[in-house]
């Protein structure tokens, strides 16, 4: 069936194209079929980062083309890296990154931890708990919207009702203490469901054989938990920090969607204000040297990471 | 240490590969502490310099 359908797509083959492919080697044969994804590649990826890198030592604004394009160097970089505002967007953004894997981890694994015992409902707890990460960050800021709200709000009534507070003497969101803390912990709500499946294969990967081995070895549970437990999940948690930190630090959608980057701009992190440099005051050249101080960071970061992670997993 | 030093001598990729990595993690924390504008204002240029360090070194033998 397959030979009778080559042959007759080599009888259908145009005779040029047929002579040209019959001489081609099978090196020159796989450039010919890789070429599309890298042209791809190069059009939808790398044009744009160098084109990015270009305009980011130029005037460039994009809302007025016909303006001159000048050549200004390092400016654009000088004067993000002595703007206080951009400098406390960083720490923003870093409160947020630090906080949010902190917990995403320690309650992730924890869950994980949980889940991985054997007991009735074990499988319905599973579904309940990632829920969250399955729905549209927007729509998560919105209902938390809703859930902070001082008067009407179920967290307001919760916190209220657990600590004796009145539920409407505080407010998570326009209080200046708490709205770094009210995106945390939406964001903890959705992600801790992603670090702990990640977490429950590294555990469901560890053979019953070491544990059985260990008991022989008469060693005890918290023995068992930091020798073999904890090094055999941690390549499993390292990758699942690198993921969430990748994905918080250009985190946008629920942030905005929640607090608005407010109040003032004190939840306003590094990927918001990229935004509203860009697509706001429409300083081009300058939110493009932006994004190149965000990329660079987040690529050393990563290479580093990336390199630890594989010198835990060859151990 | 005698052996950082003679492995960063012969151009190996291990102890390089460290010097970088330090660079980076220090650019990042210099870039996101509240403590100081200036070493903000510097935060960048170590970042790009153990970036680029270490996509050079990660091509040395090792």
């Amino acid at each position: 069936m397959i030979e009778r359908s080559m042959e007759r797509l080599a009888e259908k083959t145009p005779n040029g194209v047929a002579r040209y492919a019959g001489g081609l080697s099978d090196k020159k044969l796989a450039w010919l079929f890789v070429a599309p994804s890298i042209l791809l590649l190069l059009a939808i990826n790398i044009f744009p980062l160098i084109w990015t890198i270009y305009l980011s030592f130029t005037n460039y604004r994009v809302n007025r083309p016909n303006r001159d394009v000048d050549w200004i160097g390092l400016r654009n970089y000088e004067r993000i890296l002595n703007d206080t505002d951009i400098w406390q967007t960083m720490q923003a953004t870093a409160h947020f990154l630090i906080s949010t894997i902190v917990l995403q981890v320690l309650l992730g694994f924890a869950l994980a931890f949980l889940i991985n015992k054997k007991f009735r409902g074990n499988d319905v707890l599973t579904t309940l708990i990632v829920i969250p990460m399955m729905l549209s960050p927007a729509v998560v800021g919105n209902f938390w919207t809703f859930l902070y709200q001082p008067q009407i709000g179920l967290f307001n009534y919760v916190v209220g009702f657990l600590s004796g507070v009145d539920p409407s003497a505080f407010s998570m969101i326009g209080d200046v203490s708490l709205a770094p803390w009210a995106i945390v912990i939406v964001d903890t709500w959705m992600w801790t469901p992603f670090v702990m499946l990640i977490c429950l294969a590294g555990l469901r990967s560890i053979p019953n054989s070491i544990y059985e081995a260990a008991e022989c070895d008469r060693a005890s549970s918290w023995r068992q938990f930091w020798t073999i437990t904890i090094p055999m999940v941690l390549p499993f948690l390292m990758l699942a920090v690198l993921f969430r930190g990748i994905e918080n630090f250009k985190m946008f959608d629920l942030v905005v969607q929640l607090t608005g980057g407010g109040p003032g701009s004190l939840t306003t992190l590094s990927s918001i204000d990229l935004k509203r440099e860009a697509f706001e005051k429409w300083k081009t050249g300058y939110s493009s040297a932006y994004a190149v101080i965000l990329f660079v960071t987040v690529f050393g970061l990563a290479s580093v990471y990336v390199k630890a992670l594989n010198k835990v997993k060859d151990r | 240490m005698k052996r950082m030093i003679r492995g960063l001598l012969q151009f190996k990729r291990g102890p390089w590969e460290a010097v970088a990595s330090v660079l980076i993690a220090t650019g990042v924390v210099m870039l996101m502490q509240p403590a100081s504008l200036t070493v903000y204002s510097y935060s960048f240029s170590v970042t790009l310099t153990g970036t680029v360090m270490y996509l050079i070194c990660s091509h040395f033998r090792d």
